[in-house]
């Protein structure tokens, strides 16, 4: 049982705790928190920022980190959506420019990381900014609009976030993902070199790796994360206003350390991940169901991941005391 | 001098004979100015041990690291096996058959020991194969008859010395034909030491050829047919370890003339009081140190690199945490938690690592004399810039820190100069014991002299000093006394009128009683 425990890791179970705590609080105290358009309203929230979180899961255990999934994300909306409103490309069409688009961030951000030597926080901050610019100089600074379930195209919401059944469909999509990239963490070579690059980059490289293509890699997924995410926040919001999308990266990064991900690399699962996705929007949708509003919300999510990184810090010096 | 070039003649006549497997020719490397090896040519035959020995900065790391594709020469040549070859990269060197343990740990902690040893060698396809690296990592140690670690377990749940023996094991695992060991015994207790000695033996006996890094002489005689000495980058001599006399090694290692002269006799007088006394101060890093520091005298600190020299200086001052041990000054007990309390207490400390924690190179040269007591140049609230710049100006023309005004940037100034502006600021806070890391690195010579000038008027004054170097010769120049540290314990004092660099070498390389 103690070896279990210790092969969960600790954190990952406290925020599964955590997460069991909270749902049966709101439970408990809020208004029509046990329902159906609450419910669909923690998955909705949870499709878009699931993705950024896998995605940046991946870059946080080889050490590094991603800014830029936020703003990526918006922009591949935008370009997703111009290309459908003003140009007439058929949807499923724009939906792989979409992932595309997001992938060619990340392939920046990579290049700029292992080839140019920019610190990852400095790169992708950079990103960040030339990619909600590029957004906006795209779209005229005009927002882009998405089919909705009333109308043409209907096919796109039913199948990216509900049915008019209200079957959650996106969680399909989420929980495949979430299969795929588990399998890729812990069964692959591309896995296992993303937590030894985090462990320690120098000794991979030593050990005749080609350590910065895999690190490379590792931002590909992250950018392209952000590209997939984009098509499920359209599918949520519809309508992609230019220069927003700012924030939902730090939304991601918290929700990947809450869920026991270390931010000094080597340590990390995307089940975490999605744990710590789940703990954030039950904690924003139950705040409102107890009457609180979103600077509550903001508040709240601040407090968890100071309590997260703050856990990470501990287990870390614990690692790092030598043994004699 | 002469003696020495003979056998370099010597000795590049055999390389004509065919047993070598490895030679390595005029390999000449420099960093960014540095001349790290000098034309320096080493040979190895077939299932042989090679000791390479060297003082601090000789050169022997780096001309593993070309061996093993992690450097490349700037000129020189690789035979290898009767080929030329070229290594670009380590995997270029591991499949080769070269394999290096690396003297820091080179391993991934948060995987487990299999992963770790097969890490870039996984199945050829996508997924992966634990279970396999398992058993193949579990043949390895039945082979190496290592019984005591679980392929499964996490690297980090390993002792250090386990950590070390699966980095052994990781470099066996390449069926390598030549290993390099760099100092592997360092982390190792004596059992484990036994069981890689008995692994070296056997590697031997299957034909492995084997080149091991060390300080420790007596390790030396005991696992080596061959030593190679390297000094400065260049190549000394090689001797058969059974011909060779541990006292010829060192020699050969210390070599160039004293161009300094030493010391003659202390020039502390026998009744001069103890200002700081240190007893069986310990931590992780460091065992039982005790020492004391008499007003006006200049201690050395002598040892090689990773003796724990720098680790005693910070325990003092208060920059690490220590597990046990007293510091008495002028006769009281005192307290030092912190660097501030060290201050606090008289105590001023120069860094081995100037730029990095000793001063701020981009603010003024004023504001870096006054950093260290800030508090007696304010006003209330601000700054008293009349009073920074009198003192500054002060202590500018007192130890002649060569700045055309204290309002120019420290970056601007010489390593010399800057080294004087941090000296002043601890000076400015009324230090009285003065703990002086490696205060000539990478200062010219000119500028070094003026130094040890302005240090020996600190100790006439009667300031305190230890000073930690790396060169013998200056240690021998300033010393009233030298502290010999070895793999952090504190292994003999020599007064000055004794001290020669033999002696001094002979206790740094001490053999200790390990384990106990």
């Amino acid at each position: 049982m103690l070896d279990f425990i210790k092969r969960m890791q600790l954190q990952k179970l406290l925020a599964l705790g955590a997460l069991i705590i909270l749902y049966l609080f709101f439970a408990y105290f809020g208004r029509n928190f046990v329902s159906v358009p609450t419910t669909l309203s923690i998955l909705s929230r949870s499709y878009f920022v699931g993705f950024l979180a896998i995605g940046v899961t991946f870059v946080i255990i080889t050490g590094g980190i991603d800014l830029s999934i936020g703003t990526v994300m918006m922009c591949s909306a935008l370009i997703g959506g111009l290309l459908f409103t003003v140009f007439g490309f058929p949807l499923w069409l724009c939906l792989i420019i979409m992932i595309l688009v997001g992938t060619a961030f990340g392939t920046a951000n990579g290049l700029l990381v292992t080839k140019l030597g920019l610190p990852p926080f400095i790169a992708t901050l950079g990103m960040m900014m030339v990619s909600m610019g590029l957004g906006s100089i795209l779209t005229n600074v005009r927002a882009q609009n998405f089919p909705t379930l009333l109308g043409e195209n209907a096919w796109f919401v039913r199948l990216f976030l509900r049915t008019e059944g209200n079957i959650p469909t996106g969680a399909f999509f989420l929980a495949g993902y979430l299969i795929l990239t588990f399998i890729i963490l812990k069964m692959t070579k591309l896995g296992r070199y993303t937590y030894a690059i985090g462990s320690n980059e120098e000794a991979v490289r030593l050990s005749g790796v080609n350590a910065s293509r895999w690190k490379m890699i590792t931002y590909m997924i992250s950018g392209t994360s952000a590209g997939i995410a984009s098509i499920f926040f359209a599918a949520a919001y519809t309508v992609m206003t230019p220069g927003t999308g700012q924030g939902f990266e730090l939304d991601a990064i918290a929700a990947a350390v809450i869920g026991g991900t270390s931010l000094s690399g080597g340590v990390g699962s995307v089940t975490g991940t999605i744990i710590g996705v789940f703990i954030m929007s039950t904690l924003a949708v139950g705040l409102v169901s107890i009457g609180l509003r979103a600077p509550y919300q903001v508040f709240f999510t601040g407090v968890v991941v100071i309590g997260a990184v703050f856990l990470d810090i501990q287990r870390t010096r614990r690692a790092n005391r030598v043994k004699k | 001098m002469l003696y020495y070039q003979t056998v370099v003649i010597i000795s590049m006549h055999e390389t004509v004979s065919n047993t070598y497997i490895l030679e390595m020719l005029d390999i000449d490397k420099r960093f960014q100015g540095v001349h790290a090896l000098k034309s320096c040519s080493i040979n190895l035959r077939q299932g042989e041990v090679l000791a390479l020995v060297g003082e601090n900065g000789a050169g022997k790391s780096t001309i593993m690291k070309i061996l093993t594709g992690i450097y490349m020469a700037d000129s020189g040549e690789i035979i290898y096996f009767g080929n030329k070859v070229h290594f670009k990269s380590p995997k270029d060197a591991q499949d080769a058959g070269i394999s290096i343990v690396h003297q820091e740990l080179n391993l991934m902690k948060h995987l487990t020991v299999a992963q770790n040893i097969f890490i870039g060698r996984e199945s050829k396809g996508f997924f992966l194969d634990d279970r396999s690296i398992e058993i193949k990592t579990q043949e390895l140690f039945d082979r190496m008859n290592i019984k005591s670690i679980d392929p499964r377990s996490k690297l980090a749940d390993l002792t250090v010395g386990r950590q070390q023996i699966v980095e052994i094991a990781k470099a066996i695992s390449f069926d390598a034909k030549v290993i390099v060991f760099d100092e592997p015994t360092s982390t190792l207790s004596d059992t484990e030491t036994e069981v890689l000695f008995k692994l070296i033996n056997e590697l031997k006996q299957k034909g492995v050829s084997m080149i091991y890094i060390s300080h420790r002489m007596d390790e030396i005689k005991q696992i080596s047919d061959r030593v190679t000495v390297l000094r400065d980058g260049e190549f000394v001599g090689t001797r058969d370890t059974n011909d060779v006399q541990i006292s010829e090694i060192i020699q050969m290692m210390i070599g160039r003339v004293t161009y300094e002269q030493p010391k003659e006799s202390s020039s502390v007088p026998p009744d001069a009081p103890v200002v700081l006394k240190v007893e069986g101060l310990s931590s992780i890093d460091v065992e039982d140190i005790s020492f004391e520091l008499h007003k006006g005298e200049i201690l050395g600190f002598a040892g090689l690199m990773g003796a724990g020299r720098t680790e005693v200086a910070r325990l003092i001052f208060g920059a690490d945490k220590k597990t046990a041990g007293d510091i008495f000054i002028n006769g009281d007990k005192v307290d030092i938690r912190t660097p501030e309390d060290a201050v606090r207490n008289g105590l001023g400390y120069l860094s081995e690592d100037r730029k990095h924690f000793g001063c701020v190179l981009g603010m003024r040269v004023a504001d870096n004399i006054v950093l260290a007591s800030l508090s007696n140049y304010v006003n209330g609230l601000f700054l008293n810039e009349k009073k920074i710049a009198r003192d500054s100006v002060e202590y500018k023309e007192k130890i002649d820190i060569r700045t055309p005004t204290v309002n120019q940037l420290l970056k601007n100034l010489s390593g010399g100069n800057q080294q004087k502006v941090i000296i002043a600021k601890w000076l400015i806070r009324n230090c009285d014991i003065l703990i002086f890391d490696e205060p000539t690195r990478g200062i010219d010579v000119g500028a070094k002299s003026e130094i040890y000038k302005l240090m020996n008027a600190l100790a006439k004054e009667g300031k305190s000093i230890i000073m930690i170097s790396s060169e013998l010769p200056e240690l021998l120049r300033m010393s009233d006394r030298i502290l010999v540290m070895c793999e952090g314990c504190h292994t003999g004092t020599i007064p000055i009128e004794q001290a020669d660099q033999h002696a001094i070498m002979t206790l740094a390389t001490h053999h200790l009683e390990r384990g106990a």
